[in-house]
């Protein structure tokens, strides 16, 4: 089986080095048919990575431990689940599992397109096979998942060897998020390879007008909601595992999944003002080749321990290829831009300070700042080391400083800049679209200040949440409204009708209050608090409104592992609310401790719980409780973020209300009125019925 | 055009301030890095600077007296003895042999006080060395 994968894995970088190759010459000769053939031999790495990655899982499920990579990451005592996300687990899995999902949206990106856009999708097959070789070549030659264990002999043979029990999977990562997390975040890394390879393909093709951009809209969004997630998902299980009691650290891998995250999100919006206005061609080319080539950083940073990180990922020899690999993704994006530069001139110019695409404007330059700032402050040790000899770090007050009024710049935009016009926007309609919200703010704002809400960031985080809220759901009610009245509906249906006739539009809309929850639970981190207290059986200690008092203190254990508990009352007001059982495990086979955190979570705050272990001088346990208001708030964000993505995605609908004969009046509104009883399915009755008598 | 110089000025406000909080941010945290050996090299202002040091924790050299961790760091036969005096719990992988990040400052004696300690296992996460064989007789089973 090993040679199977190894092979299949060695077929696939033949696969792909010809696709690269022969694409080339297919573009140099016009050969249609050779580009023809590096395109199926492009989608066939797909299938050849496929059997790869099944032949590896073969060796892990079978607890075959004949692979070094496998004996390394799993046992037999570890369930299924974790067995299959033990592929993940160390350095060359990881990168085979890169260049897997890399290959399967390099399948769909070449199959989905094989008919359409003939001039462009042969420069985006070529470029697609070039990032896909750079990682077969690790796969393969540097960091092959396939190395067999072997032992020499007194003869000094080398003789296979198989071991009959692995080490086993590290136990921070027996957590259930641990086998999406990853997946998630490299489907955002390995995402963004597709509108980098777009806009290239566009720019050396000098493919006419923003046709890439409408190409890969969508491709973005996906890209950039899996990379949320995975950042999401990661800043959630440092909470739920690690029990430090926080979510984000500033940590060089943390901030590596940010970035990408970051500069996609400025692009998601600067391609609105090419799409719209015609401008900043060139800037969006260069977002786009900067997001990759910081996914390809990130993928580095938390592959080669370049930075030293609380992650401790293995710190190895790959850097030199990845850094060569930038080095030359950047070369070929400066040159296909300088020779090309003319094809990206602008149509417009900024015709004045308030208007939409000035919004569009600070929010890109903004994100930018913060981009920098992380990556400054990330690589800050190596670039230290190397001006100035002596290595320096730099810490969370430096992140914070700079990147919390960066948020809250941020979030005051998103309320202001889907409302302002393009080109002006007059006083007037300011006043219309921003007076009651802004007011609503401000009240938000008074009332809490009174309620003794008194440091800076927070009371004006509460203000902007209060207000952008207001904005979008203004936009929802008076859109709504307008169909409503129309159509004689009710206002939901009304708003559902609204949301389908412009997705990305209000789609957009909802990710925006996603961004509002997350940023209300991110500031609800200014008032966490936390004590720390040995405790006997029976005594308690005191956390906000809750009392917690010490019922027992035991050691399950079982096979794998031995363990302290703690057998917590919590009572609040006098009355028993909830047992907690925070708990600190030993490994046996690992001899690794795992904190168990034992969280209450509510949408006000969490009661997160730790067992910290025995006091040094007293032998007793000692109890950490940390009181942490809204964080539930930053996961709820997370899910509306991605139900705000998918609702963008879906086509629009596009009935032609407006275009309506008065003559069928009576007819919409007769449906509309028999469909009152259900608002969630007239939207659809009444547009399927209407559209036989609409003019398209 | 006009537009075009307002917003110049307004992104040059925001740069600046951004730096300058930028500025701040990096006083107030920024840390150095020395090695073990580079320690008594130091001198004048440099000895009071926020320090980090990395070594591998002593065996056998942990131990818990009047609430602080003492213990001894090794990198390449120096020694430094450190004394953790922060009040989180130390690192579940903070153990014998564990490769140790300590943050802190020298104290005039020549012992280091540190505020954060981080952790690694060392022998858990690390890959062995790419391409060789990995394993020696001595992990091997009869299988």
């Amino acid at each position: 089986m090993d040679i199977f994968g190894s092979f299949a894995l060695l077929l696939a970088f033949l696969a792909t080095v010809y696709a690269f190759v022969a694409g080339i010459v297919g573009i140099v000769t016009r050969r249609t048919l050779l580009t023809k053939s590096a395109r199926n031999a492009g989608m066939a790495v797909f299938g050849l990575i496929t059997l790869a990655v099944a032949s590896l899982e073969y060796f892990f499920f079978t607890d075959d431990f004949s692979l070094a990579y496998v004996a390394a990451h799993s046992n037999h005592a570890l369930p299924l689940y974790y067995k299959f996300s033990a592929l993940w687990a160390g350095q060359e899995g990881s990168l085979l599992w890169w260049s897997w999902l890399l290959s399967i949206y390099v399948f769909l990106a070449l199959f989905l397109n094989r008919k359409k856009h003939p001039e462009l999708m042969p420069y985006v097959g070529v470029i697609l096979a070039g990032v896909q070789t750079f990682f077969l070549v690790l796969n393969n030659f540097v960091a092959s998942p396939f190395h067999v264990l072997a032992s020499a002999d007194s003869a000094g043979v080398m003789h296979m060897a198989r071991l009959s029990e692995g080490s086993g999977l590290n136990p921070l990562l027996q957590y259930p998020e641990m086998v999406i997390h990853p997946p998630m975040l490299y489907l955002g890394y390995t995402g963004f390879t597709i509108p980098f390879a777009f806009a290239l393909a566009a720019l050396l093709g000098r493919y006419p007008g923003e046709k890439w951009i409408h190409i890969t809209r969508r491709w973005t969004m996906v890209a950039w909601c899996f990379q949320g997630i995975g950042v999401l998902l990661g800043a959630h299980w440092a909470y739920a595992v690690l029990g430090w009691g926080g979510y984000w650290a500033w940590d060089p891998v943390e901030n590596a999944a940010l970035l990408p995250w970051i500069t996609g999100t400025a692009f998601l919006h600067s391609v609105m003002m090419q799409e719209k206005r015609g401008m900043m061609k060139v800037w969006n080319v260069w977002l786009v080749f900067v997001t990759f080539m910081l996914c390809i950083l990130g993928t580095s940073l938390t592959r080669t321990g370049i930075v030293s990180s609380v992650h401790a990922f293995a710190e190895s020899s790959i850097g030199g290829w990845f850094f060569g690999f930038l080095g030359i993704v950047f070369v070929v994006c400066l040159t296909a831009w300088y020779k090309n530069r003319d094809y990206l001139r602008s149509d417009n110019q900024l015709d004045s300070l308030v208007s939409r695409e000035s919004s569009f404007l600070f929010n890109n330059l903004i994100l930018l700042a913060a981009c920098f700032a992380v990556l400054w402050g990330t690589l800050f040790p190596v670039l230290s080391e190397w001006v100035t000899g002596s290595k320096i770090s730099v810490g969370p007050p430096f992140f914070n400083k700079v990147n919390v009024p960066i948020a809250l710049f941020l979030l005051f935009l998103t309320g202001v800049g889907p409302l302002l016009a393009w080109r002006k926007t007059s006083v007037d309609a300011l006043q219309r679209n921003f007076a009651w919200p802004l007011v609503g703010g401000l009240i938000a704002g008074a009332v809490g200040f009174a309620f003794g809400f008194r440091s800076f960031y927070p009371l004006v985080c509460l203000i902007l949440s209060v207000f952008v809220t207001l904005t979008i759901f203004s936009e929802f009610y008076r859109g709504a409204r307008v169909i409503a009245s129309r159509d004689g509906t009710n206002l939901l249906t009304a708003v559902g009708e609204l949301t389908m006739r412009n997705t990305r539009r209000y789609g957009g809309y909802v990710v925006h209050f996603a961004m509002v929850l997350i940023f209300v639970g991110i500031a609800g981190s200014a008032f966490n608090q936390d004590i720390q207290k040995e405790l006997k059986v029976g005594q308690s200690m005191t956390i906000g409104p809750y009392t917690i008092l010490c019922q027992n203190f035991d050691q399950p254990s079982t096979d794998n592992y031995t363990s302290e508990r703690a057998t917590l009352e919590v009572f609040r007001n006098g009355h028993s609310q909830m047992m907690l059982y925070p708990e600190r495990r030993l490994f046996l086979a690992s001899q690794v401790t795992e904190t168990i955190v034992a969280n209450e979570s509510t949408p006000v705050h969490d009661l997160y719980v730790v067992y910290a272990g025995r006091s040094p001088d007293t032998n007793l346990p000692v109890i950490h409780a940390y009181l942490n208001p809204l964080v539930k708030w930053i996961w709820f964000g997370g899910i509306v973020m991605v139900l705000g993505t998918c609702l963008a995605m879906i086509p629009d609908r596009r009935p032609a209300i407006v275009l309506r004969t008065a003559a069928e009046r009576p007819w919409s509104d007769a449906i509309a009125r028999s469909a009152g009883g259900s608002p969630a399915a007239s939207p659809v009755t009444s547009s399927t019925v209407r559209r036989p008598g609409s003019p398209d | 055009m006009k537009a075009r110089k307002k917003f110049l000025i307004g992104s040059g406000i925001i740069v600046a301030t951004l730096l300058a909080l930028a500025y701040v941010g990096y006083t107030q945290s920024k840390t150095y890095y020395h090695t073990i050996s580079e320690l008594p090299t130091l001198q004048g202002s440099t000895l009071h600077q926020r320090m980090r040091v990395s070594g591998n924790v002593r065996a056998g050299s942990i131990s818990h007296r009047d609430g602080r961790v003492n213990f001894v760091l090794e990198e390449q036969g120096k020694d430094l003895s450190v004394s953790y005096i922060g009040n989180d719990p130390l690192p579940d992988t903070f153990k014998d042999g564990a490769q140790a990040l300590v943050e802190g400052r020298l104290m005039p004696e020549g012992g280091f006080v540190a505020e954060q300690v981080q952790a690694k296992c060392a022998s858990k996460y690390e890959a062995s060395p790419i391409g060789a064989p990995v394993a020696s007789d001595k992990n091997l089973n009869k299988s």
